[in-house]
């Protein structure tokens, strides 16, 4: 690997006909693969929380999964935009900012969900509007101007609440479900609504992709290209409003952010490309969504959102835990592993150098001195030495020393292992030349 | 304010590539720049140097828009900004992105080009040729594919440079290039700016080792808030400008000179 400035003259390389058609068409390309079957895995939650929970797949169910899943999907695309900008609590911000604004709605124009939505999207506009005049124009950190926000919009909204509650009015039943979510509310209508906005929310997303992408990643380098980054700005926190707002009525304004934000964090741990993160976080987010729209269908007395956001914070914990590389199981185990190689490494260094002090390379040397010397990993490193033929012991002691082929690893190491401390090779070494 | 004339000196064309008039830039009242004047000619490299809280990068920033202006005016090439933008490429500080974004080395060059791709296209393979050119200028042809939270700070910084250079521009601001970077990428860097000096590109950079001032580059200007001096090394990086800009506290820098 060439880390150097060299003065030669850059040369595309050739490429075969097959590469291209793999750098063309990159969906066939293996971590593609992985996530297509990462997505059969995740979807098949649906059909197995109807499964194991009894419930009976009835056409309602069917509306009330179809509304969770398509919520979940759009949420979870436009949630990696608010995670990698590290907005995701703006989100619950916004979603709380948006209760006053039902409740506004509802005095205005009675149950119509239209307008409650409408209402919901104004305020939840303004909620983030004014952190945003907050942070810019006082000396408060947008941490705290979101609580003042959150706050203040979710107890005046609670006040309203109380409000019309208070009322003669037998239409304000299904307002309290706002707070939770109540997938039993929702109807064939409210489908197509989430469907249609939500796809046209998740179009916009592709237009604008690259710029987002380039806002999202380096907004000053943005800028400085003509980028115009306010606009784009404002279109990528409307797109988020509108998915949040559309899952106001099946997740709840409370929990609404998690739906957002869990299925982006665990797509976040399987991939190293954004394109490849909205595509994870928008099936995590459907299977989500749909899986929690339909336990919660068991009993029409059992708020959704909660068992939307426990659905998508089990994915995220899977993914935290098992994603390979990311994952916190795979970086144990990749540490152990490298802890295993280092201390065979130094172990066939000491032997080596023990050879050396003493002119012979077939000087022997203690166990016992070695485990004093190194702790008891060096345990573990000479019998690994011993399993690929490097080193030996002599039997009936407990005296090591190294073979032929140790000698020579040993040497070679001993010649880059200044060099490449940084990085911990396997001990197995293959090319031992005669 | 004791800068040349710039018309008056040999081998140097009368056109600016950038000009700064009366720049005053001041955060919550406090001015962080003060009424700052500067001329660079064109083919020049030039550093801004100055003691920490200066302004340097504000000077930057201030330029091309990405923060307010209280008072005066940049210019490009003789015109504003918003029409010379394609010939200015800016190499912002690396600290000031999150690497732990999902994203290649070869993407974020790429990105270098989204300005000039325009709305609703894709980069095309000419894009991605230039990005791999770029690249390779700066020695990261075989991390094209990796990761960038893979990356150590110098080759992030590259990776930086790599896209400002698929730009393509004729005036580069660079924010502190050098800072906190290994030896090889410190080679890479001036190699770079070199080749750009040939060319005929203009290049200014924030940089904070006096030391290396004369030997990478061929203009200075010296800041303090306000404009100490600017010009040629051989005129400017004097003892008494760079006690005026940093007070005193360089005399044995400036002594050791060759001024």
């Amino acid at each position: 690997m060439s880390d150097q400035v060299s003065g030669v003259r850059y040369q595309p390389e050739p490429r075969t006909k097959a590469s291209s058609i793999i750098t063309r068409y990159s969906f066939l390309s293996r971590e593609w693969l992985r996530i297509a079957a990462l997505a059969v895995v995740f979807l098949l939650l649906i059909p197995l929380s109807a499964l194991a929970f009894g419930v009976e797949w009835t056409h309602t169910l069917r509306t009330v999964a179809l509304g969770g899943g398509i919520l979940g999907l759009v949420t979870g695309a436009l949630g990696s935009f608010a995670v990698l900008r590290q907005e995701g609590l703006l989100g619950d911000a916004l979603s709380h900012a948006a209760l006053p604004g039902i409740a506004i709605a509802f005095l205005i124009s009675g149950r119509e969900l239209t307008a409650l939505l409408i209402g919901a999207g104004i305020a939840g506009w303004l909620g983030v509007l004014l952190v945003r005049a907050i942070v810019s124009t006082t000396r408060i950190k947008q941490d705290a101007a979101m609580a003042i926000v959150l706050s203040s919009f979710f107890a005046f909204g609670l006040a309203l609440l109380a409000y019309i509650q208070g009322r003669d009015d037998a239409s304000q039943a299904g307002l309290k479900s706002f707070i939770f979510g109540q997938a039993a509310a929702i109807v064939e209508r409210d489908v197509w609504t989430i469907g249609l906005v939500g796809g046209a929310a998740l179009l916009l997303m592709l237009v604008f992709w690259k710029e987002f992408k380039l806002i999202t990643f380096d907004m000053a380098f943005a800028r400085a290209n003509g980028i115009p980054t306010r606009t784009l700005d404002l279109i990528l926190s409307t797109l988020i409003v509108v998915a949040i707002v559309l899952g106001l009525q099946l997740a709840g304004v409370i929990l609404m952010v998690g739906l957002l934000i869990a299925p982006a964090v665990a797509a976040r741990q399987w991939t190293r490309k954004l394109e490849q993160m909205v595509v994870l976080a928008a099936i995590f987010g459907a299977a989500s969504g749909a899986s929690g729209a339909v336990v919660s269908a068991i009993d029409a007395g059992m708020p959704t959102g909660p068992l939307i956001i426990v659905a998508a914070v089990l994915i995220a914990f899977l993914s935290l835990a098992f994603a390979p590389e990311r994952g916190i199981v795979w970086s144990q185990l990749k540490q152990r592993a490298d802890r295993r190689a280092f201390a065979a490494q130094t172990m066939m260094r000491d032997l080596y150098r023990h050879c050396c002090s003493h002119d012979n390379m077939s000087q022997p040397t203690d166990e016992a001195m070695l485990v004093k010397l190194r702790g008891a990993a060096a345990r573990a490193g000479l019998r690994d030495l011993a399993r690929e033929g490097l080193a030996v012991m002599e039997a009936g002691t407990t005296q090591w020393r190294l073979t032929p082929d140790g000698v020579l690893a040993a040497a070679q190491i001993a010649d880059n292992g200044t060099r490449q401390t940084r990085e911990i090779r396997p001990v197995v070494i293959t090319t031992v030349e005669a | 304010m004791q800068s040349q004339r710039i018309d008056e000196l040999p081998g140097i064309t009368s056109q600016l590539a950038f000009e700064v008039e009366d720049l005053t830039v001041a955060y919550h009242s406090k001015p962080a720049l003060w009424d700052v004047d500067l001329d660079v000619p064109q083919g020049v490299l030039m550093a801004i140097v100055g003691p920490n809280g200066a302004g340097k990068s504000t000077l930057i920033k201030a330029a091309l828009g990405l923060i307010p202006r209280a008072a005066g005016e940049a210019r490009f090439f003789g015109t504003t900004y918003g029409k010379a933008r394609s010939r200015v490429g800016y190499v912002p500080q690396r600290g000031s992105v999150d690497w732990d974004f999902p994203t290649t080395v070869l993407d974020v060059v790429m990105m270098g080009r989204y300005g000039e791709i325009g709305w609703f296209k894709h980069p095309t393979d000419r894009d991605r040729a230039a990005a791999l050119q770029a690249l390779h200028q700066v020695g990261l042809s075989e991390f094209a594919q990796r990761q960038i939270s893979q990356l150590s700070g110098g080759q992030q910084q590259r990776t930086f440079l790599a896209r400002a250079l698929v730009q393509d521009a004729d005036l580069y601001f660079m924010d502190e290039p050098f800072a906190a970077v290994d030896a090889v990428t410190e080679r890479a860097i001036v190699e770079l700016l070199r080749t750009l000096r040939e060319r005929d590109k203009t290049v200014i950079v924030v940089h904070h080792d006096l030391q290396t001032v004369p030997e990478y580059f061929d203009w200075v200007a010296l800041l303090n808030v306000e404009m100490i001096a600017s010009g040629p090394i051989e005129t400017t990086f004097t003892e008494d400008n760079l006690r005026a800009a940093y007070g005193g506290r360089v005399s044995a820098i400036g002594a050791g000179r060759s001024v």
